[in-house]
């Protein structure tokens, strides 16, 4: 089995933050973690490539590193593809899981990665990937790799790939038909039991879990701030030129209130279906406040008016819908310097 | 948008939904329909309330948000 693999520089042994730009390097030869994972994948695999690259050149220049992992990959014969594992480390993580996809779609071969659960390249691709739980610690390399070469061995012999926890992978989110003896009341009686005499169970659909994000610093001057509106509630255009769906909308809009004073009902429709939209789409400013911000605005109440509110449809979407159309904005509103944001929601 | 840093006030009538997925500046709006108005008040009125609420965002994004 010919293994290719992707590394970081600081785990490609080139140096750390200070050498985050470097430019992707080409081994054809194991390096750093790789030798280890060389040993672990036992005597019927090698490591025949190493691409190692800076996180912020990956960041940064995405594309034309995936061109260049596609091509190496694809000269090097590999049979499977091998990135990290990546530990809490955002930068690595992100880029780790985009070229595991990538090599995935285009190569067609198996593809595995590790990281830490909270590490942003879990949110991105959890749903398409086995990523390993490497949990936070650098550490725990070996064991962590261990875990790596069974699963790439598992997935490279086609074999059916076990339950998360049963294989040491962070949840993909899918659901599968299993024979079990026990029917629906029976196990709920039995997990119900144990969560009265306190032992451990194990719930069949865990609940999502919303991780703390700490509240940025307060806008030291709101009079000089730009402020920006987004709302949930799914208020657009007339006619809804972005196409937002009324739930599990999959893409946001943007949309010009420069110079408005208000929002005028016969200019805009509601595209969300969850709730009664008629009295929003009697006075849109129901749901965005232009009128009042704008009031505000020249009172010198908040600096500016950010020329565009943004809008999408906050109904049934999955949650990791729902972060992706977010870092979306962020991304965008941060582009545009907002300062703050005011979100309504329905 | 706060993991990016841009502090948010989130305007809702259903504030039970967002301290569960963590929004640290919350306004209570003044109903699903209406966040940000009443239609059962007459417009002078209704766009007195919203600028209340508004300025009751503002001032939450002036001032350190209380831990949840």
């Amino acid at each position: 089995m010919r293994v290719v693999h992707y590394l970081n520089q600081f785990f490609g042994g080139i140096g750390g933050e200070e050498h985050a730009d470097t430019e992707p390097q080409v081994h054809d030869e194991p390096v750093g973690p790789g030798r280890l994972l060389g040993q672990v994948l036992g005597e019927n695999a090698q490591v025949v490539r190493t691409i190692v690259c800076g996180d912020n050149y990956a960041t940064e220049n995405m594309e034309a590193l995936t061109a260049l992992v596609l091509e190496q990959t694809k000269d090097a014969q590999a049979d499977i593809f091998v990135a990290g594992p990546c530990f809490e480390a955002g930068r690595y993580g992100v880029a780790a899981a985009g070229l595991c996809v990538a090599v995935s779609s285009e190569l067609d071969i198996p593809v595995v990665t590790g990281m830490a659960q909270e590490n942003p390249g879990v949110d991105l691709h959890r749903q398409t990937l086995y990523i390993v739980d490497s949990g936070k610690a650098a550490s725990a390399m070996r064991e962590v790799l261990t875990k790596m070469s069974d699963m790439a061995h598992k997935l490279a012999s086609g074999q059916d790939m076990g339950a998360p926890a049963e294989e040491g992978y962070i949840a993909r989110g899918i659901l599968k038909d299993t024979f079990v003896e026990q029917t629906a009341a029976q196990r709920l009686v039995a997990m119900l039991d144990a969560k009265v005499k306190g032992e451990e169970f194990e719930s069949e659909l865990p609940a999502p879990s919303f991780p703390e994000i700490p509240a940025p610093a307060p806008v030291a001057d709101m009079s000089k701030a730009r402020v920006a509106i987004i709302t949930d509630g799914g208020l657009v255009p007339k006619g809804n030129p972005d196409n937002i769906s009324a739930w599990a909308a999959t893409n946001w809009g943007s949309y010009d209130i420069a110079g408005k004073d208000g929002l005028q009902g016969d200019d805009y429709e509601v595209s969300h279906r969850g709730y009664d939209t008629r009295y929003v789409e009697q006075d849109p400013d129901r749901l965005v406040p232009v009128d009042v911000l704008r009031e505000l605005e020249e009172s010198n109440v908040i600096g500016e008016l950010h020329s565009q509110f943004i809008s999408t449809s906050g109904l049934v979407n999955p949650i990791a819908n729902s972060r992706r159309l977010g870092r979306e904005i962020a991304a965008q509103l941060k582009e545009s310097e907002v300062d703050a944001v005011i979100l309504t929601s329905t | 948008m706060e993991k990016a840093g841009i502090p948010v006030c989130h305007v809702t009538s259903v504030v039970p939904v967002a301290k569960m997925v963590g929004s640290n500046r919350i306004v209570q709006g003044q109903g699903i329909v209406h966040v940000m108005g009443d239609a059962d008040l007459p417009a002078e009125e209704e766009k007195e309330l919203r600028r209340k609420t508004v300025l009751q965002a503002i001032e939450a994004l002036k001032n350190e948000a209380a831990t949840p």
